[in-house]
């Protein structure tokens, strides 16, 4: 388990509920690297911000991580972390490596509204 | 006066917790302001195993306690936001934050640390995370069995290049001089492994590719000649510099932009402090931001003591 204090997805079923019980989740698969962890970071400053998204993360080794790094959208991806917005429980968006706060809150504001 | 501190800490690194722990102690109220991640280059570290006191703890695990101490004392930390503008010349320092919310204080303390140097060449921004990378810990296995690329020539770059070669089938180094500045040890390691190889002399121009990196510009500085070299992916360890790029013409920096101090941690300006990375020194490690930290929030103590003393005489 990630040590953050996000919604931690631990499996195929999490994932599963997570996606079917929001609309607007931003899922954030990785490790806990120097990458990794400024994107969690911005993900915790803005849940109380966009109460209207799910922010949940997954461990990048985690063999349930499939679900992610199988997506289309993350084809090609080669750099940690792997993070995935999801509507309706279809992926809209992914971004590889990390980000910063303005680049995310540009996705959410594009695909979530504010 | 909702407000108004008695400090406000530019950065979240180790240097401005530390300042942060100290002034609140001190009954100060103190307010950290920081543009990146709490922790700053204190988390790109995996495991520190030279902090006394601490056998070994990941960086991450630091600043997290860092920061309960910080705020357990009183402080108030605001992170993930933009500094906008400055003004600390007055009595009063004035702080703007996302071109919106203006903070004053009597106090400023800078602890803007460092980044990473990017190369700043086309392609760079669009193929991170496509294939460029700067730390190999987090993507070197993405690399398994492919052709890699390591621009530097520091101890991070040599050892990071040997640490890739656990991943990848051959390793080049593109290093912009004729020799390296890492320590010899590290430059032999490098030299006596089999699947690197050495480009010097060196730069790359340019990132190209498709959705991911395909291939690089490589200008050969000497002659100026220039040729593409097929790859599958770079990683980039060009040393950090420092963030003051909003201080210029603010506070005195020296040729290399960073912040120039005494011994008390103080800047040209009265009232205005500077700690950690951002500030001109020889030596760059956790321990030494925190001991500049420590120095400069005594210091700060110690000036607004001063003040209130000639204020009641």
């Amino acid at each position: 388990m990630l040590h953050t204090n996000l919604t931690h997805v631990l499996s195929a079923d999490d994932h599963q509920k997570l996606l079917g019980e929001n609309e607007n989740v931003m899922i954030c698969c990785g490790r806990m690297g120097p990458m990794c962890i400024p994107v969690y970071e911005v993900m915790e400053e803005l849940e109380n911000e966009y109460k209207h998204v799910k922010f949940a993360d997954m461990e990048f080794d985690h063999p349930d991580a499939r679900l992610i790094r199988s997506l289309p959208q993350t084809a090609g991806f080669m750099g940690l972390p792997f993070t995935v917005y999801y509507k309706n429980g279809q992926p809209v968006k992914a971004t590889s490596s990390i980000q910063r706060m303005d680049q995310i809150t540009a996705i959410l504001d594009e695909q979530f509204g504010r | 006066m909702e407000n108004h501190y008695d400090v406000i800490i530019l950065g979240a690194g180790a240097a401005g917790l530390t300042a942060g722990i100290y002034t609140s102690r001190a009954k100060l109220k103190t307010l950290i302001l920081n543009e990146g991640t709490v922790g700053g280059q204190m988390v790109l570290t995996h495991e520190i195993a030279n902090y006394p006191g601490v056998e070994n703890i990941s960086g991450y695990a630091l600043a997290r306690i860092m920061k309960k101490q910080a705020q357990d004392f009183g402080c108030q930390i605001k992170s993930n936001l933009r500094i906008s503008a400055l003004h600390l010349d007055g009595v009063v320092k004035r702080v703007e934050v996302n071109e919106s919310t203006v903070y004053t204080s009597a106090i400023v303390i800078i602890a803007t640390g460092g980044k990473s140097r990017t190369l700043g060449v086309a392609g760079e921004e669009k193929y991170k995370g496509n294939g460029i990378s700067y730390c190999a810990t987090c993507d070197g296995d993405f690399f398994s069995g492919r052709e890699i690329i390591v621009v530097g020539g520091g101890n991070s770059a040599l050892e990071e290049a040997v640490s890739l070669t656990k991943y990848a089938s051959k390793v080049t180094i593109v290093h912009q001089f004729d020799h390296f500045q890492a320590y010899p040890i590290a430059v032999e390691e490098a030299r006596n492994n089999p699947k690197i190889d050495f480009i010097m002399e060196s730069t790359i121009d340019e990132f190209i590719g498709e959705e991911s990196l395909r291939r690089v510009k490589i200008r050969h500085i000497p002659s100026a000649t220039v040729h593409e070299k097929p790859i599958d992916g770079v990683f980039i360890f060009i040393g950090y510099v420092p963030n003051t790029e909003s201080l210029a013409g603010i506070i005195e920096l020296n040729r290399w932009k960073e912040i120039i101090v005494d011994e008390s941690r103080s800047t040209n300006l009265p009232g205005v402090f500077a700690a950690g990375d951002s500030i001109a020194k020889k030596y760059r490690q956790v321990t030494t931001a925190v001991a500049d930290g420590t120095i400069a929030a005594l210091s700060a103590v110690s000036y607004i003591h001063d003040a209130a003393k000639t204020r009641a005489a």
